[in-house]
């Protein structure tokens, strides 16, 4: 959304008291309430149905339940590769299609999304039949499988900070001052990235922690597994569980929001939200 | 690269920058396709030291593409840039010493106007107290001392391409490329940054090639300006021979305003000019000719029975600028001082005539 109204949303911000006011809650028609109302009661009453089902007291006695510790440990493990191995793999990809290769873009959007498009399970049957063994009996061949399944969200919010900055002219004039690619890459280019890149490793994370097909099928009891085979023992525990997990992701959501935007005032250029990154207007003539 | 300005700031903003010698810049036959667009054909052209020469021209003559070849951007298909009797073709833009200045601010937005300032400085490992006075002093140069801590999105635009500039100077280049710098900036800021740029460029007497669409630009900062068409130089030439001897027809319509009347009307505005083909050569008016006559080259006077007829007038000031219809609907504009012009008005008959002065024809397109 705000790569689409960014400019112009900022422009709009910008101009404050020369436009009308926006309207007041007094204002908001009827028919608006009634549909946040409704998808509200959507998203909400399982959560508090959740809650109500587990009680609080169920909070703290998750972490000291059996393979709790293992499974989360190997979650936190799992997505710190993965995200690690996005970055490293994505981030110079996009840049490079950006830059270099343009007209490939439409077509890097296309393969990114196939992850998306394909289930899961036909994705680990092909990797299952191809992988060597030695990775077969490692986490690391979920990672690289995860790898796979974050470069849509991850390709998508590079792509959004690549967008809002002129990259070329950037490449540029950092080279024309005497910098080589390395630096460019890491004095210019990454900075102004920052906001993307974090997008993308929270996007990343959040996947990790709660993909369970891919986790399942190749027998890694990962937390959301951990999850499920809980649930057969202890049906509280198991949703205090899923509800700790969802709260985790959301506090990793608010915390990009609220870094980003901080970023962005301090004056990297860009203005970022969960899947987008628009460019600031700068200053006039 | 020596950094001679860096050692000990003088009390005035700029004092240590003077006098950098300037390098030759010579460009031999170059020629560069984008699939089968040609935009550069042999394009040859020698700059001397401490000379600022701008690039004209329309969109897509190659001017851009020449410059970004000298700057290392885009190798040439041919050709060579010697910079000071080296070929430097084969180097790196971030080998070749030149600082340049682009049309969109490119400024690092993640950097302050000083830090901005002080990146080239940074890669020629320049300590951080050096670095840091070097660029306090380039900003001062350019009046932006008190924006130093600021970030690009906090300057306005004019503002960002001054610390654009002073960091392209930073590095002493051998050669400063700015390419069309003042275009995204209104008009009263980029008549200051004009002249602003010409004044530091004849300070520092550094080599300077400036590409613009914007003639008037071309003609008020260059000490020559060469007019480019289909990825050739069509002229090379100080602004005032540009104007009075164009070397084209194209040079001629491109550069200033030029009236283009039917050769076989010559008669009928009577006068007593001579007529010359471009670059001076002489020449016959026929039938299947144009003559090439500026504004001021015509003089205009009320006359019930006269040729023309007023279309339009618009004050510039101390001229007017009328347009009149003469027959065949052959329109043509006329510079009348202010006050000669004052009693004329759209739909007065008028006589055109030539002044007398050279007259160039050219062939009917």
């Amino acid at each position: 959304m705000a790569a689409l109204i960014g400019d112009e949303l900022l422009e709009d911000m910008a101009a404050g008291p020369q436009r009308p006011a926006q309207p007041g809650w007094r204002h908001f028609p009827f028919w608006r309430w009634l549909i946040l109302l409704i998808v509200g009661a959507y998203f909400v009453i399982p959560l508090v149905a959740a809650l109500r089902f587990t009680g609080f007291s169920s909070f703290p006695s998750v972490v000291h339940q059996e393979g709790f510790p293992a499974a989360f440990e190997l979650s936190v493990r799992l997505a710190a590769i993965t995200t690690v191995l996005t970055l490293v793999l994505m981030l110079p990809s996009a840049v490079y299609v950006h830059l270099r290769l343009p007209r490939l873009r439409r077509l890097m959007e296309g393969i990114t999304i196939l992850p998306i498009v394909i289930p899961p399970v036909v994705l680990i049957v092909g990797v299952l039949q191809v992988a060597p063994g030695y990775l077969k009996s490692t986490p690391y061949l979920l990672a690289l499988e995860y790898v796979v399944l974050a470069m849509p969200f991850a390709y998508r919010s590079f792509d959004a900070g690549l967008r809002a900055l002129d990259l070329q002219t950037l490449v540029e004039a950092a080279q024309s001052l005497g910098a080589g690619w390395r630096t460019t890459l890491w004095r210019v280019l990454l900075p102004n990235l920052r906001a993307a890149m974090l997008s993308a490793t929270v996007l990343t994370v959040a996947l990790v922690l709660g993909e369970f097909t891919m986790a399942s099928l190749d027998l890694y009891q990962t937390f959301p597994v951990w999850i499920v085979a809980f649930d057969q023992t202890s049906g509280p525990i198991s949703v205090a569980a899923s509800l700790l997990a969802l709260f985790v992701t959301w506090i990793l959501l608010l915390a990009i929001s609220m870094i980003g935007g901080r970023r962005s005032r301090r004056g990297d250029g860009a203005d970022v939200s969960l899947f987008s990154v628009s460019r600031r207007n700068t200053g006039g003539s | 690269m020596t950094m001679k300005a860096a050692r000990g700031a003088g009390n005035n903003p700029g004092e240590d920058f003077r006098n950098t010698s300037g390098a030759t810049v010579q460009l031999r036959n170059l020629s560069r396709s984008f699939g089968t667009v040609r935009a550069l054909a042999g394009l040859t052209l020698d700059l001397a030291p401490g000379e600022l020469v701008a690039l004209l021209g329309p969109s897509g003559c190659g001017k851009t593409t020449a410059l970004r070849i000298v700057a290392g951007f885009e190798t040439a298909d041919s050709g060579t840039v010697e910079v000071d009797g080296t070929d430097v073709s084969g180097v790196p833009a971030a080998k070749r010493d030149m600082g340049m200045v682009f049309q969109s601010y490119s400024l690092f937005p993640n950097m302050s106007a000083q830090e901005n300032v002080g990146f080239g400085l940074r890669m020629r490992k320049l300590g951080a107290a050096g670095r840091q006075r070097r660029a306090s002093d380039l900003l001062d140069m350019v009046g932006l001392a008190a924006q130093a801590k600021q970030y690009p999105h906090q300057l306005s635009g004019g503002q960002q391409q001054r610390v654009a500039l002073a960091r392209a100077l930073a590095i002493e280049p051998r050669v400063l490329l700015l390419d069309e710098p003042l275009s995204a900036l209104d008009a009263k800021v980029r008549l200051q940054l004009r002249e602003q740029i010409r004044s530091l460029q004849q300070r520092l007497g550094t080599t300077t090639l400036f590409v613009t669409h914007d003639q008037e630009e071309a003609l008020s900062m260059a000490d020559r300006v060469g007019v480019m068409q289909d990825g050739r130089l069509e002229q090379i030439a100080t602004p005032d021979e540009l104007y009075a001897h164009p070397a084209s027809a194209f040079v001629a319509e491109f550069v200033g305003i030029m009236n283009r009347i039917p050769g076989d009307m010559l008669d009928l505005l009577g006068g007593t000019a001579t007529a010359t083909a471009p670059g001076d050569r002489a020449a016959e008016p026929s039938g299947g000719m144009d003559a090439l006559v500026r504004p001021e080259g015509l003089r205009i006077t009320a006359s019930p029975n006269g040729n023309g007829i007023v279309t339009s007038r618009t004050f510039l000031g101390q001229l007017t600028r009328l347009s009149v219809r003469l027959s065949g609907d052959v329109v043509v504009q006329v510079d009348q001082q202010s006050t000669a012009a004052a009693g004329i008005s759209p739909g007065d008959a008028v006589e055109v005539s030539l002044a007398n002065a050279p007259v160039l024809l050219a062939e009917r397109n």
